[in-house]
């Protein structure tokens, strides 16, 4: 009778890693940068055209990296919930625009001009914005992806939360839910904020 | 009042399920006539009640009633009448409504082509397939039930996902759902033979068409699915290795392997502890497949919105019918006893070997699509695992699958001679070999996956037609050859159709990926670009209004040599209700080759669009294959001789008991 069990067992052991993987969310990868420096950027600025912001300008205030684009579906559902943060002004909330054309499977944008890239990015962009209401400070515009690369973007949306000497303290993975905005978002950017 | 009417309906039909399961197992057992009696009625009723729950829940989506959550969340005024029926099986809880219906509708037509089986057999049967029925239909109302009400009801719903409006929509799902359920009835006919104790020739016999029709709906189903991510998605693909594709594909493989290996357990009484061992996998894959689209713990792109309470109760469905079937198969199994015994060369090792092939294929294809969860659960890192893999395991897999494949229609049973087998196929070896090398060359590009792909698929044609030829010389004094070719059985005709749409699938899928070219351009009205040969001349872009989107068209122009070939109009859609953009590729299809024109985005600023425009050599033909392997599956269910023998078993039952229903191997 002992080989006519080993599918049972094989099953039973298969079993236990569908029950574990219940409680794991795939979605969520921990990030190795909590606690470390941001790393450092300095990109076009979406709503002006020439201009462009870099990490080191951001010292000094308690802010939040919003990752988004207008491809990305789960953003709609993020976008109000970052309108309603935006408006209670308890904390700046920074764009980073990611790969917004390249990061839409329907065309290959490596074979455009950058300029076109950049020209169409921004029409993409600013519509969107305009449709939905612009929560962001300033949406800095990642065409390739690279900065995305530097903070660990595994999908979009993401949010980081960065402390007053540049140190990444806190990422949510998602669509940011009014939830996660009350029970931990705002907490923690109060005591950053009360910390020196 | 319509939806509680549904709900009332599931209720009465999970009453009449747990009815079902019980008491004709029970009867069976304790040979009670009266008891297995209530198997038939059951059903019956069971299946009236969840087509009623089944009508009342297309009504809702058809009459728009948005008071119920799940025509709100999943329809929408504007949305066309087909897509309105066919958005009743888009959400989680309609396709479960879906997979109740089609459990019904298979265990109602064993209800009618079973009555030449002993009767305790049959009650077996449909009882096991009524504990299914519980499974689901208690899942149904206690944690998806599709007519929960949305009160105060929305004025309007929020619309299919774009993607799914699609006449795939209305296809795939039902097709592949025939496929995965009908599974159930080679795995109830498994459990009712280990419940009674008789594996034999006649157990075989009777699931062999059962299974044959539920893998014609599966290959069909998973081809409908390939198609229509094709032309849908607008970018040519037709194969992403996706958890949910993977889904289907695992009970494919091992339903492949169950068919032939029902087919030696028939003609030769051996593998039976082994054949039934991948009945009950073949629909434990099935489960898993709904487990791990429903319950979350894998990301894919057709996953449906996840619940863990879900989850956990499909794992606990998933615990009692496969686990308490294995054990019941340890229990049993053992008791089986070996049958007759073969040679190492013999048409049933090729056969067992190609079974254990396909088994190892289902198994890494499980590995890979389990893996990521396997290191998350072990605390060793997130990971993915995508095509790389699967290309890699999957090709020398099936490169002794394809080749074994030709040979055992050639070697005898019980035990041929190696010598004599390798004399009989060496010039369709030869003639394989060397055409399979030298084609590429005509191309100018020769690669060894090329050359392996087109050996491989010559090898099946060769071999298939040399079988043919062979078949009609034999019996070259039976009259004409089209009255020879007549008399074939259906069997052999669907094993041939079969196995040649394996070669045109293996054509396909080789010269796609060894040929293709595509090109990314920017086009303004009257900008022309080249591609194979082909000359597209882009015409300019017209605004259409549809039902619920509105459209820019382009209009291209394809020629050739100065010779108009085709005239495509690609499409980018913007689904007004969900906001959301679609990309409608232009196909223009050809024996050797598809054109496949997609829009990409328009420049701002000027008139022009990025245009994607595809060569796709061949790639009809894995369909085309998919097609011919379905079409010989009906044509073998369909043998004269399943019938002649249920006509046989009927006319002597009322004299005998079951121990002496037929139990001959031809």
């Amino acid at each position: 009778m002992g080989r006519y069990l080993i599918p049972l067992g094989i099953f039973i052991v298969l079993v236990g890693f569908l029950a574990v993987g219940l409680n794991l969310n795939p979605r969520e990868v921990p990030s190795p940068l909590i606690g470390k420096p941001a790393p450092a950027f300095s990109l076009p600025v979406l709503e002006e055209s020439g201009k462009s912001i870099a990490r080191d300008e951001l010292r000094g205030k308690v802010w939040l990296l919003n990752v988004w684009a207008s491809w990305c579906v789960s953003c709609r559902a993020e976008h109000p919930v970052l309108v309603e943060l935006a408006n209670r002004k308890a904390v700046p909330i920074y764009g980073l625009n990611y790969k917004e054309v390249r990061g839409d499977g329907s065309l290959d944008a490596r074979q455009m001009a950058p300029a076109d890239e950049l020209a169409l990015a921004r029409s993409r962009a600013s519509q969107w914005l305009n449709e939905r209401g612009n929560p962001y400070v300033a949406s800095l515009l990642d065409l390739d992806g690279r900065v995305g690369i530097d903070y660990g973007v595994y999908g979009v949306p993401e949010t980081f939360l960065i402390d007053k000497n540049g140190v990444i303290r806190y990422k949510h993975i998602g669509p940011v839910t009014p939830d996660a905005v009350r029970n931990v978002i705002l907490p923690k950017v109060k005591e950053l904020n009360a910390a020196s | 009042m319509i939806p509680e009417l549904g709900s009332f309906s599931l209720a009465l039909a999970l009453a009449l399920a747990l009815v079902q399961g019980i008491l004709p197992i029970a009867g069976a057992a304790r040979n009670d006539a009266r008891l297995m009696g209530v198997a038939r009625p059951a059903a019956h009723g069971q299946f009236v009640f969840v087509m009623i729950a089944f009508a009342c829940q297309i009504y809702g989506f058809v009459a728009n009633d948005f008071s119920i959550l799940n025509v709100a969340t999943n329809s929408n005024s504007a949305l066309p009448l087909q897509y309105r029926v066919a958005a009743s099986w888009g959400s989680h809880e309609g396709s479960l409504l879906l997979w109740a219906l089609m459990l019904n509708g298979w265990t109602v037509a064993v209800t009618v082509f079973s009555r030449h089986l002993p009767e305790e057999v049959a009650a077996r049967v449909v009882g096991v397939m009524g504990l299914i029925g519980v499974g689901f239909l208690a899942f149904m109302l206690i944690t998806s039930n599709p007519f929960d009400r949305l009160l105060p009801a929305v004025a309007d719903g929020r619309d299919l996902n774009p993607l799914l409006q699609d006449p795939g929509m209305v296809f795939h799902p039902p097709m592949l759902y025939m496929g995965y359920v009908g599974f159930s009835v080679a795995f109830a006919f498994s459990i009712a033979a280990l419940l009674g104790g008789q594996l034999d020739a006649a157990w075989a016999r009777w699931s062999r068409p059962w299974t044959t029709v539920a893998w014609v709906s599966l290959t069909l189903g998973i081809c409908l699915g390939s198609y229509w991510a094709y032309y849908e998605l607008g970018w040519g693909g037709w194969w992403f290795w996706d958890p949910v594709e993977n889904a289907s594909f695992m009970p494919w493989l091992i339903g492949t392997a169950l068919m032939h290996s029902l087919a030696v357990t028939e003609k030769r009484g051996t593998f039976k502890s082994w054949t039934v061992l991948l009945a009950i996998f073949a629909f434990s894959f099935s489960l898993l497949g709904t487990f791990l689209v429903r319950s979350g713990v894998l990301t894919s792109v057709h996953a449906f919105a996840t619940d863990p309470r879900r989850g956990v109760f499909i794992l606990g469905l998933l615990v009692l019918v496969i686990g308490g079937s294995l054990l019941l198969f340890a229990w049993r199994a053992p008791k089986v006893g070996l049958g007759g015994s073969f040679g190492l060369v013999s048409r049933e090792s090729a056969l067992l070997t190609n079974n254990a092939l396909l088994s190892v294929a289902a198994a890494s294809v499980m590995l890979g699509t389990l893996y990521p969860l396997f290191l998350d659960a072990l605390n060793l890192g997130k990971i993915s695992v995508g095509p790389p893999y699967f290309d890699a395991v999957f090709v020398p897999l099936m490169t002794p699958v394809v080749f074994l494949m030709a040979i055992a229609p050639f070697s005898r049973w019980k035990g041929d001679s190696l010598p004599a087998l390798a004399r009989r196929l060496r010039w369709a070896f030869g003639v394989a070999l060397v055409s399979a090398l030298l084609l590429p060359l005509t191309t100018g590009k020769w690669t060894p996956m090329v050359a392996l792909g087109l050996f491989l698929a010559l090898w099946v044609f060769v071999t298939s037609a040399q079988h043919l030829f062979q078949r009609l010389r034999g019996k070259a004094d039976e009259g004409t050859v089209l009255s020879r070719l007549r008399a074939i059985p259906g069997g052999w005709w669907g094993m041939w159709l079969a196995h040649v749409g394996i070669g045109v699938t293996v054509i396909g899928i080789t010269l796609v990926k060894g040929y293709e070219q595509n090109l990314d351009v920017k086009m303004a009205t009257g900008d022309t670009a080249h591609l194979a040969g082909y000359t597209f001349e882009f015409k300019g872009v017209t605004e259409r209004k549809g039902p619920n989107f509105v459209a820019a068209s382009a209009l291209i122009d394809v020629t050739r040599d100065g010779k108009p070939v085709a005239t495509m109009k690609p499409e980018k859609r913007m689904y007004t209700v969900q906001q959301m953009p679609m990309t409608e590729g232009a196909i223009d299809p050809g024996f050797t080759r598809d054109l496949y024109v997609s829009m990409g985005e328009p420049l701002p600023g000027t008139e022009a669009w990025i245009v994607r425009i595809f060569y796709k050599p061949f790639v009809g033909w894995i369909w085309w294959g998919a097609i011919f392997m379905g079409v010989g599956g009906l044509i073998a269910a369909a043998d004269r001789r399943y019938r002649r023998l249920a006509e046989r078993a009927a006319a002597r039952r009322p004299a005998v008991d079951a121990a002496a229903v037929p139990a001959v191997a031809r």
